[in-house]
């Protein structure tokens, strides 16, 4: 056991353990949860070493301001982020995608995130967590996963049980690009909505409300009319569904979801866009385009190869 | 038998046994389901039974739609292994401070108090599914006259424990957790242990269910 450790002197807004999530527990109502966006979780333990499936530290807008101590040790940070560095009492503006030593009583003081939803702190190393079901990404509304489940709070200390060997620091030139327009293929209720109700939901402009969180991303905008039923018998939910109950406001479905839904599913968002989706902020435009499922299996394959090729730059 | 196979976007199959809901589609559904988690498909890493669903979440990095199809439309579960289904009791006390919607319950389906919860513990019940909240079982079938709409407007925090009924099914709350159930009473049991890695659920799909009546006094001295 090392006697390394952060005190947590700010927790920040939303601020948990995660790691590659839990499968093969939807049945039993346990959601996936993990990373919400999984490019920028690869590439933060790559770059300080890691495997690549290890716990970070995920933070929502505003971040945690962490003091070091102990010996030594390197971390960085993946996403758009503003944060600061005060390594030896003197304070720098950090880069994101750029490893940073610190040594005893060092700060990491994450400010905000950029017109974006989250960010990632890995450390060159292993944070001391019970994995529950093989994962320590917390899910605070189940109260599943490291920390009892819970958010990182204030004065809280995160102990680190092993420091890598090798702290060269590395980085990489990466840019998280921004979307607007969100593919989707057509969901299993999609016609239980009106011809108007159809082609508002695939032209119009929706805002991402203030409501969204870790479960689910609610938007306003124009009502989508539904002319069958707005209850289905209850089925299953995945991430990227989005279902739209009786008000009309779709909902997409996000990482720690409710497993199972009664609202009628009027389209589902394709997998290459799940990591860019998540990182849109409330009050911002987004549009939704319609596509094949051969077309996002092939856009996905693209995507997967420059996350590849990302990492192995590293 | 599946009746339809559809793709839910592009990392799911979503398979359709029909729309009505009842034993015979549900046990279908549990049969598949068991044998699908038996045989290991490679690249399948979720399956959510439900009431006439079910849904098969694949890892797109690993396979696709039309693999997972095939696999599935080949499957041979004529076979299915003969699962131990439990027979379970679950305590319930309707103190008023409990049965949240009493009022309202005894409202629309004009039965008084004494007579919604004979009804309610007579029935033994069956368990379609679990899940929406970890370990949520969605049991059925209530009598068509205790059959109630869910509430107009759902409650922001239905507590743990609390039992519920809608349309003909009950369900219980393993967590604190938002919901639109009528509640009526409220459990002192563990319905979900998450300390449990294997077998978290008390209650699994294909399980029978008896609530039994307790009051205030015995809710109070259930777990000391």
């Amino acid at each position: 056991m090392s006697k390394n450790y952060f005190e947590i002197i700010r927790a920040g807004v939303n601020t948990t353990f995660q790691d590659k999530g839990r499968n093969n527990l939807y049945h039993i109502g346990i959601p996936f949860s993990g990373a919400m966006d999984n490019r920028n979780y690869l590439l933060a333990n790559k770059l300080v070493g890691n495997k690549l499936d290890l716990p970070v530290i995920e933070f929502a807008y505003q971040g945690p301001l962490l003091r070091f101590y102990g010996d030594k040790i390197n971390i960085v940070i993946t996403g758009d982020v503003i944060f600061k560095i005060k390594q030896r009492s003197r304070e720098i503006d950090g880069n994101c995608y750029e490893t940073y030593q610190l040594e005893n009583e060092d700060e990491i003081n994450i400010l905000s995130t950029n017109k974006s939803v989250y960010g990632y702190l890995a450390i060159s190393g292993k944070f001391d967590l019970k994995l529950q079901w093989d994962s320590c990404s917390i899910n605070t509304k189940a109260n599943i996963g490291s920390n009892g489940g819970k958010k990182l709070e204030n004065e809280q200390k995160i102990k680190i049980s092993e420091v890598n060997e090798n702290l060269n620091n590395k980085k990489i030139n990466y840019l998280n690009s921004k979307i607007e327009n969100i593919r989707i293929m057509k969901g299993t209720n999609f016609d239980y909505f009106s011809e108007k109700g159809k082609k508002d939901f695939l032209e119009k402009e929706f805002t991402v409300s203030k409501l969204s969180d870790r479960m689910g991303m609610r938007l306003e905008g124009p009502e989508i009319e539904n002319i069958v039923n707005t209850n289905i018998k209850s089925e299953g939910l995945l991430k990227g569904v989005i279902q739209v109950p009786a008000d009309g406001n779709p909902i997409i479905m996000l990482s720690d979801h409710g497993t199972i839904g009664g609202y009628p599913k009027i389209a589902v968002v394709a997998s290459v866009d799940y990591d860019r989706l998540v990182q849109i902020s409330p009050g911002s435009k987004i549009k939704f385009k319609e596509i094949e499922l051969s077309d996002a299996e092939t856009l996905f394959k693209l995507y997967e190869m420059e996350t590849k090729n990302l990492l192995s730059q590293i | 038998m599946i009746k339809n196979i559809l793709n839910l976007g592009d990392a799911a199959l979503y398979c359709d046994f029909g729309t009505e809901v009842n034993k015979k589609i549900n046990s279908e559904v549990i049969k598949y389901f068991n044998t699908i988690k038996e045989i290991n498909i490679e690249g399948i890493n979720n399956l959510t039974p439900s009431y006439n669903k079910l849904i098969i979440s694949y890892d797109l990095k690993v396979t696709n739609y039309k693999e997972i199809k095939d696999k599935i439309e080949k499957l041979d579960v004529a076979e299915a292994q003969k699962i131990n289904n439990k027979n379970i009791e679950i305590p319930v006390c309707c103190d008023p401070s409990f049965s949240l919607d009493m009022t309202r319950v005894e409202n629309k389906l004009n039965l008084t108090k004494d007579k919604i919860l004979e009804n309610f513990f007579n029935k033994e019940f069956f368990c379609y599914m679990t899940g929406f909240i970890a370990g949520m079982p969605f049991l059925g079938d209530l009598d068509e006259n205790m059959r109630v709409q869910r509430l107009e407007t759902p409650r922001v925090k239905v507590p743990k424990g609390s039992v519920g009924i809608t349309e003909q099914f009950a369900d219980i709350y393993t967590f604190e957790s938002p919901g639109g159930w009528n509640i009526i009473g409220n459990t002192p049991i563990e319905v979900f242990d998450s300390s449990k890695e294997i077998n978290p659920n008390l209650i699994n799909p294909g399980d029978t269910v008896k609530f039994k009546q307790i009051t205030l006094e015995e809710y109070k001295n259930y777990n000391e």
